[in-house]
């Protein structure tokens, strides 16, 4: 009697260890979650419009219907990434998701304060990389430490009423996120011995 | 022969309890972080880099995108103000003031986060398209049959789940007290 209730006890304990591991490793196996979703549609380091979310055609659960949605799946392990969001009439913003669909940050048009929404994207090492005068030189210029080399930005565009919806679309048709080219090799030292 | 018997017995009850929990915690989702304000819940965390493992867990199990702090926060309703699930063959009225918010939109789901066909392709409304009364205040009749004034259509699914979405909001992982947060009020006033 006494072994049984142990077993069960046991049992309960290690119960508790397994739920623990499966929920921090469930993120990691799920292969329905949104990025392997919207991977089959999308192109990397490049804006993908998705359709309009209707009942027959939603990549993902719980959409805003009322957006014009487009998504740049990005790789920075070919070089940091330049985004550029015109920024529509009504309302638009942009997110950044994890590999893991973590939201490590999101911005929108007010918050970005001009018409165009321009960011710098790329992991904490090329970061560092950076020359540090540029940094200076760029002051406006917003760079986003992405967490994890691949991930999701979403480009948001609202359609404060239905008939507005191409705006939004077009808005969103012209924006683009590339990997940057090489950064320009340091023009700061050039113009240094002339007198 | 005793003891490989009572370690097989206490290893299947652990699978059992572990991974019956973590589908529990998965779907219907847990108590952490949540911010309930009548019969709308939000979870802000879920829009921030220090999210719980729990809410990761079942975002990815769903495969949904949670709403970035920085673009707003999402409330979503399954039941009325007394707790009674939302029938798509009754009638309910949504009503009241929303929290301040440049925009916010309500959009009608079924249980698994699709939108619900209908004739009038009307899956929610947006703060700008909706008829206000004098003060503000708005009335959204969710029902099967169309309503007069702002009326959303449930196409007469049996269980759906309503959510509010504000955006470029104060309202977040900051805010704690209704006050903070006025939401509407959600009442069922008549079933066939």
């Amino acid at each position: 009697m006494i072994r049984l209730l142990f077993t069960i006890i046991a049992g309960v304990l290690l119960g508790g260890v397994v739920h623990l591991v499966s929920v921090l490793a469930l993120p990691r196996i799920a292969t329905q979650d949104a990025y392997s979703r919207l991977t089959p549609l999308t192109k990397l380091n490049a804006v993908t419009p998705l359709a309009l979310t209707d009942p027959n055609n939603a990549p993902m659960p719980f959409m805003d219907p009322a957006f014009a949605v487009a998504i740049c799946r990005y790789d920075l392990s070919g070089g940091a990434i330049k985004l550029t969001v015109p920024v529509s009439q009504a309302y638009t913003s942009v997110s950044f998701y994890t590999r893991n669909e973590v939201a490590y940050y999101a911005i929108n048009d007010r918050s970005a304060g001009r018409k165009v929404i321009e960011l710098d994207l790329m992991t904490d090492a090329q970061h560092e990389e950076l020359p540090e005068d540029e940094d200076v030189t760029a002051a406006d210029r917003l760079i986003i430490d992405s967490p994890s080399a691949t991930g999701l930005i979403v480009l948001k565009a609202l359609a404060p009423e239905p008939g507005l919806m191409p705006q939004a679309q077009a808005t969103l048709a012209s924006s683009s996120c590339k990997v940057q080219a090489e950064a320009p090799a340091k023009q700061a030292e050039a113009p240094r011995a002339r007198r | 022969m005793r003891l490989v018997f009572v370690t097989l017995l206490a290893l299947m009850l652990a699978t059992v309890v572990g991974l019956g929990m973590t589908w529990m915690t998965a779907t219907r989702g847990t108590d952490l972080g949540t911010l309930t304000i009548g019969a709308w819940t939000a979870r802000p965390k879920t829009g921030t880099a220090d999210v719980d493992p729990y809410s990761r867990a079942s975002i990815a199990r769903s495969g949904e995108l949670p709403v970035g702090t920085g673009d707003g926060v999402a409330f979503s309703a399954t039941t009325d103000d007394r707790k009674r699930p939302l029938d798509g063959r009754c009638d309910v009225v949504v009503s009241g003031v929303t929290p301040a918010a440049r925009f916010w939109t309500l959009t009608l789901y079924d249980q698994k986060g699709r939108l619900v066909a209908n004739s009038l392709q009307r899956y929610g409304f947006t703060s700008q398209e909706i008829i206000r009364g004098a003060d503000g205040a708005f009335e959204i009749r969710v029902a099967s049959r169309s309503r007069a004034g702002n009326w959303l259509p449930t196409g007469g699914i049996e269980r759906y789940a309503l959510m509010l979405r504000l955006y470029d909001t104060p309202v977040g992982v900051a805010t704690r007290a209704p006050r903070d947060a006025p939401m509407p009020s959600i009442a069922m006033v008549g079933c066939p």
